[in-house]
């Protein structure tokens, strides 16, 4: 590097850049947080989403799946698990009994533990699983294979 | 013999052992992982995959937080020519961070992660069961106060002594670490609101505060080792750091997507995260700059060799393989596949990883009372170590993006009805993950290669 370009002048652009930039971040960030409501269907989010939402992570389901993408790539994706499953119609019913039915046993397959959940706790989850399938994630997943 | 030019670095070398032993259990949880990824059912009683991979995730979080306090109470008394301000502050808080990872890690292992955080009180004030932040409540407490201890104690430290470049820019780094780990407290209910604030604590970790912790312990490597002008390099560690920090805090923007947020964040995404390769590519000119205008021969050769391969590893990780699938409109299919778990492990072992390892080379010698270097016998064993684990690494790299290249052909780009489903996709991918397995194992023997080099020592004449 030039010997005209000094050491105080490095110094300079990372502080100055580092704070300038940061401080934008910021801004959008604010901004962001403002345009959410539009978008993530907060409206929706009833207390049996919330405690779906605390099963999901006392459970480290995260440890496993994905959802919306982010998470561990060890199982399916489950942001869309109530549209790949039956919907409105039939993913409760579809999601109660593969609940139930774990761990599958099958020999060599990978093995999802049975968390031992209640009825209205599995239909909590569900509910949770149906409100993380409705916010509008920019049309991601791309399929419903997610 | 005594080679410490101050007497309160040695207590560096607790944190650095410390950190190698988790490191072994990181790596042999990765090893059962692989395994499940092929073999499902392989120990899917005792150790569930979700369990294991927590396990390996965790212990790799705190073993580069224990290299970054080593390397933090190893540079800093000589940056600033003095003694550190407690050493007794430094030990204590070693125990009790140590102890408080062993009870966390026994908890993911012992009992069911729901009973873990019933018994923590999870409920009291839900922080759990969020990747990478999975651990309960009171621990994440305890590192708060650890945190808090060890920056006041280095604060003590750097203001009674010299200020260097070096020392400001690790003493920033730090300082961010523990005021974006804050962002773990925040947990709303709402899902999309939690997983912004999410990336608060992830991204402004590894894509930017840590950025500036191991351009620090890079500066400091090379200013030792090549005897290089404190004034080139400390400019130099300026320039790259700013890089980092203007273009990976906006590039934060690539994880805001798909998160119910502004469309602008995938143009701003987009734009700052393709610069983000830029500060890797610099410190890779720098390392080999300065090592090829080095003042003098430094007997650590070792040393050098992981300063070199930190910079080009960290570039190729980080720089390479994150820009491959950084693009708003290719993350849209890649994202959650096994292109990111390449990246990951390329990314965190390179730039993070490594750079702990390349301070532990040069430091360790002269905490063990050996001297400038380790004998000539035991820096070839670590050398073959360095070798294995590097190249290892990069074939797991390379398997995993080959899975996750084929994972996004069969399962993202056919529209839906003609996609594979995820676990018809997953037994096409069991080649490519019997691949990575087995360079997992290879990574193992480095290790183990590396770990002995510690009790190589010269032949009797």
């Amino acid at each position: 590097m030039s010997e005209s370009f000094t050491k105080g002048m490095a110094r300079n652009i990372y502080y100055g850049g580092s704070v300038f930039f940061l401080l934008i971040f910021l801004a959008l960030t604010f901004h962001t947080t403002k345009e959410m409501p539009k978008r993530d269907h907060r409206e929706n989010l009833t207390e049996a989403v919330e405690r779906g939402k605390a099963l999901w992570e006392e459970n480290n389901c995260i440890g496993c799946h994905t959802l919306i993408g982010e998470g561990a790539y060890f199982a399916p994706e489950l942001g869309n698990v109530f549209d790949r499953r039956g919907g409105e119609a039939n993913f409760k019913a579809f999601f109660s009994g593969w609940m139930k039915a774990q761990p599958l046993n099958i020999p060599g397959r990978r093995q999802m533990p049975n968390f031992h959940l209640s009825d209205e706790e599995i239909d909590d989850l569900a509910e949770f699983l149906k409100w993380t399938s409705k916010m509008d994630t920019n049309n991601w997943p791309p399929n419903i294979e997610g | 013999m005594n080679t410490l030019k101050y007497q309160s670095q040695a207590v560096a070398k607790p944190y650095f052992i410390f950190a190698l032993i988790l490191f072994v259990g990181q790596i042999l949880f990765g090893l059962i992982m692989g395994l499940q990824y092929v073999v499902g059912d392989f120990l899917a009683g005792a150790i569930p995959f979700n369990v294991a991979r927590m396990v390996h995730t965790n212990l790799l979080i705190v073993w580069l937080l224990f290299g970054f306090m080593g390397s933090a109470y190893y540079m800093v008394p000589e940056e600033s020519e003095t003694e550190l301000y407690s050493p007794k502050l430094a030990m204590i808080l070693f125990w009790v961070f140590a102890a408080a990872g062993v009870a966390t890690i026994l908890g993911y292992l012992l009992v069911p992660y729901s009973t873990l955080a019933e018994i923590t009180y999870n409920d009291l004030w839900p922080t759990m069961g969020r990747e990478f932040l999975e651990m309960p409540t009171i621990t994440k407490i305890g590192v708060v106060v650890v945190a808090l201890g060890f920056l006041f104690n280095l604060g003590m430290t750097v203001l009674k002594g010299r200020k260097t470049a070096i020392t400001m820019v690790l003493m920033t780094g730090l300082i961010g670490l523990a005021v974006f780990f804050l962002f773990a407290f925040y947990n709303p209910s709402n899902l999309a609101l939690d997983k912004l604030f999410w990336w608060f604590v992830v991204h402004l970790w590894v894509e930017g505060v840590w950025e500036l912790i191991m351009g620090a312990i890079l500066a400091y490597v090379l200013i030792k080792i090549t005897g290089v002008d404190r004034e080139v390099i400390e400019k130099w560690l300026y320039v790259i750091i700013a890089m980092a920090l203007i273009s990976g805090i906006l590039g934060t923007g690539h994880h805001f997507y798909w998160l119910t947020t502004p469309e602008y964040w995938q143009w701003i995404g987009s734009v700052f995260s393709a610069i983000e390769p830029l500060p890797f590519f610099a410190m890779v000119l720098y390392a080999f700059n300065m090592v090829n205008r080095r003042r003098r021969e430094h007997p650590n050769k070792a040393a050098t060799l992981w300063a070199l391969g930190t910079a080009v590893m960290a570039f190729l990780g980080a720089g390479v393989w994150g820009f491959l699938h950084t693009l708003s409109p290719v993350n849209y299919y890649t994202h959650g596949s096994q292109i990111t778990a390449a990246h990951g492990h390329m990314a965190f072992y390179g730039a993070y990883a490594m750079i702990v390892m390349t301070i532990i080379s040069y430091a360790m010698p002269k905490l063990r009372g050996i001297g400038e270097a380790n004998c000539n016998r035991a820096q070839v064993r670590e050398m073959w170590g360095f070798w294995l684990m590097t190249v290892a690494m990069v074939f797991i790299t390379l398997f995993l993006t080959g899975a996750g290249v084929l994972q996004v052909w069969l399962q993202r780009l056919p529209e839906s009805g003609e996609a594979l489903s995820f676990m018809a996709t997953q037994d096409k991918l069991e080649i490519f993950y019997w691949l990575r397995e087995i360079a997992g194992v290879v990574f193992l023997l480095g290790l183990i290669a590396y770990l002995t080099s510690f009790w190589v020592t010269e032949k009797e004449a």
